[in-house]
């Protein structure tokens, strides 16, 4: 049984479902990666582990604990970190700002775990004081990550990190991802690069039509010809 | 030399002055209105209204204080109901919201809806008003009327134009100065300031962030109340207090706030003082200012002002189009609309 686990989940937006009896999962310390092709529902089936989607079949646990019915708001307190694809970032405000709303929820002291941010993101303590929507879009996505760090979460996921940056940027984000799992938090993530993913993860899920084609650890699949051939391009 | 200093005198008594004053006050209330944009995301046309509503109140709790002989020597009464005006506005208001716009925030209506039901709030709360208090004229202030007469000044410096600074000009001035500065310590420097930024940035993020809107909703009305009722007073002092005129301040306010950029306090500001100068120049009669500058002999006989005081408010009404064609998202971005 692993930490985080979205079993048989099956549901949609609400009209035709879009998961069918999909089931992902990851560990404390590892890298999970969903990966498939357009409109498999990758995205989709990270938004029902984290509550933006309701379920109609299927559940959601976490530490053992059925989470299905909470909010993703209740989620976050229960150490689920999340970094969407899009607007991740609070533009007008400044990095530091964009850390500090991060960890709203917090009552405790925030400053060390900022400082572990800017340990992780040297840059972004650079740029503390200049508002996140004047930085690049790899700077961009070190803000998102860093300010769903800020909650100290056990599970972190993001939706296509590396999405719109550079491939010299994404190899330098791939590296923070594994430093981040290294600290012990469970990583799952949505990649449309998949074979660099799948060369850094743990395990794997690909993905089609809203079903789990293939599961397996990254480097199983990696070397599996079927998956090559069909889903990193030979 | 002593002509031009008369010309600048000029200026100042008749445009300067009303203008920083009426800027004021047209800042402060479409700091109401950018406010509740930038969260709630719609037009409040209920805001002109909400400041009728907050200057009654203060009006009526200025009576009672008067009647009972309490009073601030040279400064209007006013200034102590204030305070009870902006929190009877401030229930008023957060009633509005339990039972009007809450109800299309839970069916999560478009911003249209939001804007529509705010006119039925707007002719609500005009009608309690004009119930309250009458449609007519009234007179509120009392204390000092001046800091300093147009005699007086004459006689300090010995030119011929005076400057005449009324009492509530400079309370407009220094209160607009000081509420806006508190405005913003609050909104980047406290945790619930921050909140209400991040919100009106990217509200699906705030969400994930645990930021919790009701609570952001809340002080965005509170903060509106007070902005409204503030400003409303301030502008009855400096004129008279006539439920009909908050009706109209309405299109200098909604310009004011979207000459400036929808959702951004600075520009807020910056439109209020943009409005306010370009109706009270664009109104303004130059013959007297002209006199002392050109030669004996060359003064216009005309008046040369540029349009009728009763135009004033197609002067806001263009300097709007001519935003929303040019620059939509106003001086400083804020959201287009």
């Amino acid at each position: 049984m692993s930490y985080l686990t979205g079993e048989h989940m099956t549901g949609g937006y609400g009209g035709a479902d879009i998961l069918h009896d999909c089931t992902i999962a990851v560990d404390k310390g590892e890298i999970a990666v969903v990966v498939g092709p357009n409109g498999a529902g990758k995205s989709t089936a990270m938004k029902a582990v984290f509550g933006m989607l309701n379920l109609r079949k299927g559940k959601v646990l976490i530490g053992g604990e059925d989470i299905t019915g909470l909010t993703p708001q209740a989620r976050v307190l229960k150490g689920m970190g999340f970094v969407p694809q899009n607007n991740n970032v609070f533009t007008s405000m400044t990095v530091e700002e964009n850390l500090e709303m991060g960890a709203f929820i917090r009552e405790d002291g925030i400053a060390e775990t900022m400082r572990e941010v800017f340990g992780l993101f040297p840059i972004l303590e650079e740029k503390r004081r200049q508002p996140a929507g004047e930085l690049s879009g790899g700077q961009r996505q070190q803000v998102a990550i860093g300010r769903a760090l800020m909650t100290r979460p056990e599970v972190l996921m993001l939706d296509e990190p590396t999405a719109g940056v550079s491939p010299i940027v994404m190899d330098e984000l791939f590296d923070r991802i594994i430093e981040i799992a290294r600290t012990g938090i469970a990583i799952l993530m949505v990649e449309q690069n998949a074979k660099q993913a799948l060369n850094i993860a743990d395990n794997g899920f690909v993905m089609v039509q809203g079903r789990n084609r293939y599961t397996d650890t990254g480097a199983a699949l990696m070397a599996d010809p079927e998956v090559r051939a069909a889903f990193l391009g030979g | 030399m002593e002509d031009i200093l008369n010309a600048i005198v000029l200026m100042t008594n008749f445009l300067i002055v009303p203008g920083l004053a009426y800027g004021s006050q047209l800042a402060l209330g479409a700091l109401g209105i950018t406010l509740v944009y930038g969260i709630l995301r719609f037009s409040n046309f209920a805001h002109g209204e909400t400041m009728a509503f907050g200057t009654m109140m203060t009006i009526l709790v200025t009576w009672f204080l008067q009647a009972h002989g309490i009073g601030l020597g040279p400064l209007p009464t006013a200034l102590i109901a204030l305070p009870v005006g902006a929190a009877a506005t401030v229930v008023l208001v957060l009633l509005t919201d339990k039972w009007v716009y809450c109800f299309y925030r839970r069916q999560k209506s478009p911003p249209v809806i939001f804007l529509i039901a705010s006119i039925g709030v707007m002719f609500l709360m005009n009608g309690i008003v004009r119930f309250i208090i009458g449609p007519k004229d009234q007179v509120f202030t009392d204390g000092e009327r001046f800091i300093i007469t147009a005699g007086e000044f004459k006689q300090l410096s010995g030119l011929r134009e005076g400057l005449a600074i009324k009492t509530t000009q400079g309370i407009t001035v220094i209160t607009a100065i000081v509420v806006v500065a508190a405005l913003f310590w609050f909104l980047n420097k406290t945790r619930t300031g921050k909140s209400m930024r991040a919100y009106s940035d990217n509200e699906d993020l705030a969400l994930l962030s645990g930021i919790n809107p009701d609570r952001v909703v809340m002080v965005a009305w509170i903060f509106t109340a007070v902005l409204a009722t503030i400003a409303g007073t301030l502008y009855g002092l400096d004129k008279s207090f006539k439920p009909f005129v908050y009706l109209q301040i309405l299109l200098p306010l909604f310009a004011s706030a979207i000459v400036g950029g929808l959702g951004n306090p600075l520009g807020a500001i910056a439109g209020g003082f943009v409005i306010a100068f370009s109706e009270v120049s664009f109104t303004f009669a130059y013959r007297k200012f002209l006199a002392y500058l050109v030669p004996d002999g060359w003064a216009p006989d005309g008046l040369v002002q540029l349009l009728s005081t009763d135009y004033k408010f197609a002067v806001s009404f263009v300097i709007l189009v001519l935003v929303l064609l040019v620059k939509p998202t106003g001086i400083f971005s804020g959201k287009s609309l």
